[in-house]
């Protein structure tokens, strides 16, 4: 055959060029977002609102004197169980939904009502079904997590693309293939965009059994210096769970791209 | 008018013989009780011959392509591939689909290779079989690139490639150009005709140009729209070894085009 007509489009701009522009504008945003901070809390907007130096002053001590890694040491337990519960769960469960129609009908309604409703209400409740400890923190992480990681797999896999089934049944794929090798590839953006939401649900669910259930953790060094009036050192503990939060949503983006998706790969 | 001429028309003889790769006896489809997409197909297939099924939207080749690839079920009627009963997809029958049906997560090489690698062959000789396929419809240097990189011609380029890696003898092929532009459309279909004289494939095509289903067939079955019934076989007798432009205006080829067309014409209102 003779060489195609068409030709691939050249890229204007070599990769390495364009991933140094982005991190400029990236920084750039970081800078912008910062310095408004720096600026509000030198204002000062109230009283009770450090300036960006003062909080990263405050993080540097309590980095440095041991209390955030005291307090991370007991918010990333319950955090880690109920996260790993809930995407095993919301993975097998939510990839069943999607595979057939009657996990579907059992699961749908429940996990739409716990989507809907406003979870966080309900975690009051939780302390009188599981007491203070840490399993009532994991159930909080859970049922704040689950649903989303649940749904999210559920539609993913509902929605592959019937042409790549088709694709694969007629190159004879068994089942188990074309569940592996199309169906999970196709649904994985959309079961890790559902597991980033989950994740960041999951850190939500933490924070406020810290804050309502047991007072310790990331969520007691916000509740104790504001009732102190360290205003800085209870930016500096908000700011880290923030910053804490996006990196670990970051990363598993990442992890999406190299195990599932490479043609993604310097996309960005 | 249109439809009272048809049925005056006699439905075109089976033509069983052992001759025959793929045998088509009394299919018919219904999608709900009273919604027939195809009525008592018979048909045969010529071994080595490319056959192309063709009609307006809705009358049913594409379903029935997908029946003889077995990725449908008929609801009444058989086929027979090698005289041996289609119950689901085989080995000897390869699908070149329509959008093309890349996987988007692979390079050009895992996809050309992946009916291979469905039969479970080691990496490095799947790989190297596809490699030779990708060469043979010219996308030689493209095997690290993935779908999206390409352009629609070539995409589908990688989707006839992937079928010609499994060696099949059957290649069905759904509207394989209707997606690309002209100019590539008919770039692929002198490189189609030009790949099929060296492998000798049997081809079931599906179009809905007439032009093209001239250019390229031995054999063009024409099926009336829903429910689709075989109307009649046109076989243009066209020289293939002659170039492109001499086809295009030899008497052989403007008149099947001008048969068909006037054919089809019937169905319109």
């Amino acid at each position: 055959m003779s060489s195609p007509s068409a030709s691939v489009a050249t890229p204007i701009a070599s990769p390495s060029f364009r991933i140094s522009q982005i991190t400029i504008w990236r920084v750039l945003s970081l800078i912008l977002l910062f310095g408004a901070w720096e600026i509000a809390g030198r204002v000062p907007i109230s009283i009770a609102f450090p300036t960006f130096f003062e909080t990263m002053s405050s993080l540097g001590t309590m980095i440095i004197d041991g209390r955030m890694a005291k307090a991370y040491a007991k918010t990333l337990e319950p955090l880690v169980i109920g996260i790993g519960l809930s995407t095993a769960f919301g993975i097998i469960f939510g990839v069943l939904m999607g595979l057939s129609r009657k996990f579907q009908w059992i699961g749908e309604p429940i996990f739409i009502v716990m989507q809907a409703a406003p979870m966080a209400a309900l975690i009051p409740l939780v302390t009188f079904l599981y007491g203070i400890g840490v399993a009532a923190k994991v159930v909080a992480v859970v049922i704040l997590a689950a649903p989303i990681i649940v749904l999210n797999c559920f539609r993913a896999v509902r929605n592959a693309s019937p042409s790549l089934i088709q694709m694969c049944q007629s190159f004879q794929g068994s089942q188990i293939q074309v569940i592996r090798k199309v169906i999970i590839p196709d649904a994985a953006p959309m079961m890790f965009s559902g597991l980033r939401l989950g994740v960041a649900a999951g850190f939500i669910g933490v924070i406020l059994a810290e804050l309502l259930i047991t007072p310790n953790g990331v969520g007691d060094l916000i509740t104790y210096h504001r009732s102190v009036a360290e205003y800085a050192d209870m930016y500096a503990a908000i700011f880290s769970i923030v910053f804490f939060a996006a990196v670990t949503v970051g990363l598993l983006e990442k992890a999406e791209v190299t195990i599932f998706r490479p043609e993604k790969k310097g996309a960005a | 008018m249109a439809i009272a001429e048809q049925n005056t028309i006699p439905l075109a003889a089976p033509t069983f013989s052992d001759n025959n790769i793929v045998e088509v006896k009394g299919v018919s489809k219904f999608y709900e009780p009273d919604i027939q997409a195809l009525l008592d197909i018979n048909l045969g297939f010529p071994k080595g011959q490319m056959t192309t099924l063709l009609g307006p939207s809705g009358c049913g080749k594409t379903t029935l392509l997908k029946i003889i690839a077995g990725l449908l079920e008929p609801t009444e009627g058989d086929v027979f591939v090698n005289g041996q009963l289609v119950t689901g997809p085989g080995p000897e029958r390869a699908f070149v689909f329509q959008d093309f049906a890349l996987m988007p997560w692979a390079t050009v090489l895992r996809n050309v290779s992946f009916g291979l690698e469905l039969r479970g062959m080691a990496k490095d000789e799947r790989y190297e079989i596809a490699r030779r396929y990708i060469t043979n419809v010219g996308l030689e240097g493209f095997g690290e690139k993935y779908p999206h990189e390409l352009s629609g011609g070539m995409r589908q380029r990688v989707g006839l490639a992937r079928a010609m890696a499994v060696d099949a003898d059957v290649l069905m092929m759904d509207e394989p150009f209707s997606a690309v532009d002209e100019q590539t459309r008919r770039q692929f279909q002198e490189d189609l005709l030009n790949l099929l004289s060296i492998e000798k494939k049997t081809v079931l095509f599906v179009t809905h140009s007439i032009e093209e289903a001239v250019y390229v067939s031995d054999q063009i079955v024409l099926l009336s729209p829903r429910p689709g019934r075989i109307n009649k076989t046109v076989r243009p007798d066209i020289d293939h070894a002659a170039s492109s432009d001499e086809i295009r205006r030899g008497k052989n080829y403007l008149d099947s085009v001008e048969e068909i067309w006037h054919e089809l014409k019937g169905y319109l209102e």
